[in-house]
């Protein structure tokens, strides 16, 4: 074990998995010599070279392209979508090509594609850097997500990621880059499709996404005092989704608060809350709680971001209503 | 022009240009008799472009395709039997009935998909030129697209990518003068398509897409030029559409006395002309035409009696199951 930065887990990832494979390649803007954006390659180009870490021309649409061409003919691409709302000027290449190339062929290859890109708000990025758009992808078949909260999950979910012989996509949270924890130094590989109960409780389930888990866990303490127990979940990966976990939790708890950073309104927490209401609905002693981003573009004043952000005194006051809740 | 060609390829050009005309002409018949779901695109009067094209290249180069497509599968070897299988929505088709006239492919054939998202599979193509460049295969990868598709930005940005790492692509516009309805002389400001290479410091040509010899001539220099690494190529073969730009489609938009003037430049009849004046038999042209009619049927008669895939088959393919050593090393 050692400490580290989701950051340095995230570049142990791709380090690993560019020795493992010399069909492992990187393509993305700025990614070599300058280390990215969020300077999570820096370094790789000295160690692999500018053939496997390339860098790009500013066109996420010809990465991608060129991403799935790759990946359909024998690589294994990790390319990179610098902030997530970039994918805006690409989707075609992740929605109707890479997510449909194997089913629209019958089967006849695979495409084993990953995309990293860096995901949410809280640094006055402003509206056009600063969405978390996960729901856009979960709902195209064909797509595998996942949304690390912590280091020890950013590396062994994206590790994962390049072996999948699937098209993934995994949502970094840029607020997460510098938090440290321990993780192991040997290579270790989290499956996907298998939510992490963070904190185990009694009264109220929290499903939380990414770095709404940190959010979760604070109010799970600030609710401990209160005598409110809260059971902390992290999905980790939404396609393939462990609803199995979350369900049992609220058979458990008979309460769901579903968080994410995303804005409410056709966000995850809608998709999870149905299928709970679904396969527990005898269960539930108050409605499902979906705590997200109000509707509204990301503003740039700190003061207006966090008026519109979630955090952990959202969570708190979800939790709330679902314990005072009487029909 | 003619002159400059080997017999062989002279003979493989005409085989090819048939078996798309004689294909299309029985799928326009078969789709209006409703034996074919969905809606149909065809290659009528193009057909030059794929056979010139992929003439040049080799069995394991990549190619990949349009909403106009069953013409660069049948140029890339495809077999007739297997596509109309798939036209139809059979099992037995290329893609188990899952992609139909708009999505055939076969990797297998270096054949990467028709693909109905216009201008898409210009940026897909780099990759399979990046995979080429990559393991230093010398493959070489073409991309087929329209005029149309030559205002996207996915054709600028992959003409940009392709050029700055010297990939080894061919960007093939087939400037059919249509994009869907609307005219090429509306759609873009200039005549001729090739001069968007420029831009990206890229070599082009611009050729008469109804002579597959000239088409041929082009693809081989750029095929050429993209093996010895010197880069990607963007070749325009200026060719029309005989056919709506679906069948069922009114053509409201267009003269008929324009589409008359090029059916007198049928790129098949041409090519008949040139192996003849070439001293090649009649009978020589015959038999392969009388071959082509024999695939035909038996691929008609095998469509036909081809199972339909089962529903529970529908969500299969989806992902590919993940491999039990994944997780080692």
């Amino acid at each position: 074990m050692a400490e580290m930065t989701y950051r340095e887990a995230v570049k142990q990832a791709l380090r690993e998995e560019l020795q493992n494979d010399e069909r492992v390649l990187m393509l993305g803007e700025d990614i070599a010599e300058f280390g990215g954006t969020f300077k999570v390659s820096l370094g790789l180009l000295e160690e692999f070279g500018p053939n496997r870490i390339r860098n790009t021309p500013l066109s996420e649409t010809a990465i991608l392209g060129a991403a799935v061409g790759a990946a359909a003919t024998g690589l294994r691409p990790i390319a990179e979508i610098m902030y997530s709302d970039f994918f805006a000027v690409a989707l075609d290449q992740v929605v109707n090509q890479a997510a449909k190339m194997r089913y629209m062929f019958g089967g006849k290859l695979s495409l084993p594609l990953t995309i990293r890109t860096a995901m949410g708000g809280r640094r006055s990025a402003a509206a056009q850097h600063s969405q978390c758009l996960e729901a856009w992808f979960m709902h195209i078949p064909g797509l595998k997500l996942a949304m690390p909260s912590n280091a020890y999950d950013a590396k062994g979910l994206l590790k994962s990621a390049v072996r999948d012989p699937n098209p993934t996509i995994i949502f970094e949270n840029k607020m997460l880059y510098n938090e440290k924890r321990d993780v192991p130094e040997e290579p270790f590989f989290v499956p996907w499709g298998e939510a992490h109960i963070v904190r185990k409780g009694t009264d109220v389930t929290v499903v939380a996404l990414s770095d709404m888990v940190g959010f979760a866990l604070k109010a799970a303490d600030r609710l401990a005092d209160e005598g409110i127990s809260l059971e902390v979940i992290d999905p980790r990966t939404l396609m393939p989704l462990d609803i199995d976990t979350i369900v049992e939790s609220v058979q458990k708890t008979g309460r769901l608060v579903v968080t994410h950073e995303a804005c409410v309104t056709g966000g995850v927490g809608a998709e999870i809350g149905s299928q709970v209401a679904y396969r527990a609905f005898d269960y539930l002693a108050a409605p499902v709680e979906r705590v997200g981003a109000k509707d509204s573009p990301i503003p740039f004043a700190p003061i207006l971001e966090r008026e519109i952000l979630p955090d952990d005194q959202d969570v708190v006051d979800a939790a709330y209503r679902v314990m005072d809740y009487s029909a | 022009m003619g002159e400059e060609i080997p017999k062989d390829v002279a003979l493989q050009l005409y085989r090819t240009m048939k078996r798309i005309r004689s294909f299309e002409m029985a799928v326009i018949e078969l789709f209006a008799r409703g034996k074919i779901p969905g809606f149909l695109h065809t290659y009528v009067g193009e057909e030059a472009v794929a056979a010139g094209v992929c003439a040049a290249l080799r069995p394991d180069d990549w190619i990949i395709s349009t909403h106009r497509g069953h013409g660069h599968l049948i140029a890339k070897g495809g077999r007739l039997d297997l596509m109309m299988a798939e036209l139809y929505g059979k099992q037995t088709g290329y893609c188990k009935g899952k992609g139909g006239s708009m999505h055939i492919a076969e990797p297998d054939l270096g054949m990467l998909g028709a693909n109905a998202i216009v201008g898409a599979g210009t940026a897909i193509i780099n990759g399979a030129a990046l995979t080429a460049q990559y393991l230093g295969t010398n493959q070489v990868a073409v991309a087929f697209f329209g005029d149309g598709a030559s205002n996207t930005g996915a054709f600028h940005e992959a003409m940009n990518m392709a050029a700055v790492w010297k990939l080894p692509t061919i960007f093939v516009c087939e400037n059919n003068a249509y994009a869907e309805s609307t005219p090429q002389t509306y759609h873009q400001t200039i005549e001729e398509i090739a001069v968007r290479a420029v831009g990206y410091g890229m070599p082009s040509a611009s050729v008469d897409g109804n002579d597959a010899g000239a088409v041929y001539l082009a693809a081989k220099e750029a095929v050429a030029r993209a093996r010895r690494g010197a880069g990607p190529t963007l070749v325009e073969a200026k060719t029309y559409r005989i056919r709506g730009h679906y069948e069922g489609d009114p053509q409201i938009y267009r003269p008929k006395e324009e589409v008359e003037a090029w059916e007198k430049k049928c790129p098949v009849e041409h090519w008949r002309t040139v192996l003849l004046d070439r001293g090649i038999s009649g009978d020589t042209i015959e038999e392969i035409d009388s071959q082509i009619d024999r695939e035909l049927k038996e691929a008609v008669a095998f469509a036909e009696e081809s199972p339909l895939p089962s529903p529970t088959e529908a969500r299969s393919d989806i992902f590919t199951p993940l491999p039990t050593e994944m997780y080692h090393g």
